[in-house]
């Protein structure tokens, strides 16, 4: 049934659903709300779960960590600084081979002190070995949360689904939440091949010689390369009973597009209808959305820009000294591609920095007219700064 | 698609106002998106509230700059806050007002409703007298001049939505549907304007 929701709640929904087992957190800004009606689901029994409270993020982590790794379903969620304190168990996590979910809220981290949008927290994380997702309205939420765990538990890597802060976490519109018989057709409970079981007593994550270590990560990569084949399985099933499917990227109007605008989150769903005023204005512009960031999906992106004359990719996010993530994904992807089109980056819209439809329309034209630049991205809407000793 | 823009203070209950009328709108066959002015909210701080509404699904997602309609919760706001601030020309104003407004120098350009929200909250029971909730009063008004939005879906939003005293909120609703009175375009020549009631989009 349709129901108006903000963006969290999507994701509690969706793990009320998918009969998480053991959920732990730590709150923090503009993740609250997610772990809030969870903690009240735990608490009045509309789930039959732990809720376990704890200090630090750090310690969240630690705590599902555990769980998983006795076999049951897990959930955790953060944001930004929250994020940057777990940095130590992502790695943990994935190395483990633990299916662990998480609801990751796109903030900027600070100083200065900042509670809004920007992509920079996560992808930060990009080389943890997790799964990333990034989603652009509360339906996507939903149901990419509900793909989550399918794929964590097939391919044994962790996944984090990320929306951006406010303009979707805390963003209400209708949003479609099936019941419970539906979803349990869709996800099965979890059943694990390797836990710690007192019955049949076991070590896990002892010291691992080179002679092994090594190995051990060319699996993780395996497990990352069967990603792509994995999710359209899972979407292929879920689409058979929802009728929904997204695709680890979605081209709009590539097939003749002349300049392709890469977004992801929710400038996508402002790029679209800012890519259908320009058609209608006889311009041909096209739009690449990247769902899947890891694995990054290079294959999707080269098929859906080999035609273009140019492509401008959007970051809300700054890898300083290198210029937007995305953008050097993209340009990696394309490199061995001969001919490739050549590709502009634009930052835009860091710490919550407002990106409307006459933004990309500006970037468009920009891309459309001009040569490439010297520098790695171009600063979108900045103002002068007057610098005082 | 058509925008609204909220006007309160911290406490006032804006945002649960915006979610109301989302949810109302959203049983009536919109598509709707709302949203809190993304800040740090303080207690009797001017905060703001966004409602979209569309027949089909809305894509975009920035801020709201030029809405159709503003909702101004407290007058005292008028001399603080730019509560016309984009307002496209000839929208809506609904205002909290005890009685028609003296000076319409502010609304000149734009149709202007007044509903005396706080009398209804104090009335009713809602809040205290100096901090009433007319948040509910504010919504069933919105509805009294919009031939769109019947008041039921904006009364069953509230049922939905308000845990406390659900009786009391929906009777100053239904009360402010029927008090809101409206004028038409405000100009300079009618500023002192007779009032009538008019109801369109």
């Amino acid at each position: 049934m349709k129901q108006v929701m903000e963006g969290s709640h999507a994701a509690s929904e969706a793990v009320r659903l998918a009969k998480v087992q053991v959920i732990s957190a730590y709150p923090i800004t503009p993740q609250t709300h997610i772990v809030e009606a969870l903690a009240e689901y735990c608490e009045n029994g509309t789930m039959d779960a732990r809720f376990l409270c704890v200090e630090s993020e750090h310690s969240a982590l630690a705590a599902v960590i555990s769980a998983s790794t006795m076999g049951v379903r897990t959930f955790t969620a953060t944001s930004s600084h929250g994020l940057a304190l777990m940095h130590e168990l992502l790695h943990w996590a994935s190395g483990a081979r633990l299916p662990i979910v998480m609801a990751e809220v796109n903030r900027a981290l600070g100083p200065g002190w900042n509670i809004w949008a920007d992509q920079t927290d996560s992808l930060a994380q990009r080389d943890t070995g997790w799964i990333q997702f990034y989603c652009e309205d509360g339906q996507e939420v939903f149901d990419t949360t509900l793909h989550a765990f399918r794929l964590a538990e097939w391919v044994n890597l962790p996944v984090m689904v990320i929306q951006d802060a406010f303009f979707l976490s805390h963003t209400l519109e209708p949003v479609d939440i099936p019941d419970q018989k539906q979803v349990d057709q869709f996800l099965p409970p979890f059943s694990s091949g390797v836990k710690l079981d007192t019955e049949k007593p076991c070590n896990m994550g002892q010291l691992t010689p080179p002679s092994i270590y090594m190995e051990m990560r060319q699996h993780i990569q395996m497990a990352m390369e069967q990603v792509s084949s994995c999710y359209s399985e899972v979407e292929k099933e879920f689409s058979a009973l929802f009728d929904r499917q997204y695709g680890p990227v979605e081209p709009v109007a590539c097939e003749d597009a002349e300049v392709i605008l890469v977004v992801s989150g929710t400038i996508a769903g402002t790029c679209r209808s800012v890519i259908s005023d320009l058609r209608s204005k006889g311009e041909k512009p096209g739009m690449l959305k990247i769902k899947m960031f890891r694995p990054f999906p290079a294959d999707f992106v080269r098929r859906a820009v080999r035609a273009a004359k140019k492509v401008a990719v959007i970051d809300r996010n700054i890898s300083f000294g290198a210029g937007g993530i995305f953008c050097q994904e993209v340009k990696s992807a394309l490199y061995n591609m001969d001919p490739h089109p050549p590709v502009f980056g634009y930052i835009a819209g860091l710490g919550g920095r407002d990106v409307t439809p006459d933004s990309l329309e500006a970037i468009y034209w920009k891309t459309k007219k001009g040569d490439l630049l010297k520098g790695e991205s171009t600063w979108v809407e900045t103002q002068e700064v007057e610098l005082k000793n | 698609m058509k925008e609204i823009r909220f006007h309160g203070r911290g406490g006032q209950g804006t945002v649960v106002a915006s979610v109301i009328l989302a949810k109302a709108f959203f049983s009536a066959g919109y598509y709707v998106q709302t949203f809190p002015h993304f800040g740090v909210e303080r207690r009797g701080a001017p905060v703001e509230a966004y409602l979209r509404l569309d027949k089909k699904k809305i894509l975009i997602r920035s801020n709201v700059y030029n809405p159709d309609a503003v909702i101004v919760q407290d007058r005292k706001l008028l001399e603080t806050a730019d509560v016309t601030k984009g307002l496209k020309p000839g929208g809506w104003i609904l205002i909290n007002f005890p009685v028609r407004p003296e000076n319409l120098e502010p609304f000149i350009g734009y149709k202007l409703a007044y509903v005396d929200a706080t009398g209804i909250a104090v009335e009713n029971n809602l809040g205290t007298h100096t901090h009433p909730m007319v948040n509910t009063a504010m919504t069933g008004a919105f509805s009294g001049i919009l031939e769109t939005l019947p008041l039921h879906a904006v009364t069953s939003a509230i049922q939905e939505e308000i845990s406390v005293k659900p009786e009391q909120n929906v009777k100053a609703a239904t009360l402010a549907f029927e008090a809101v009175a409206c004028f038409g375009i405000v100009n300079q020549y009618n500023g002192v304007g007779k009032i009538e009631k008019q109801k369109n989009e």
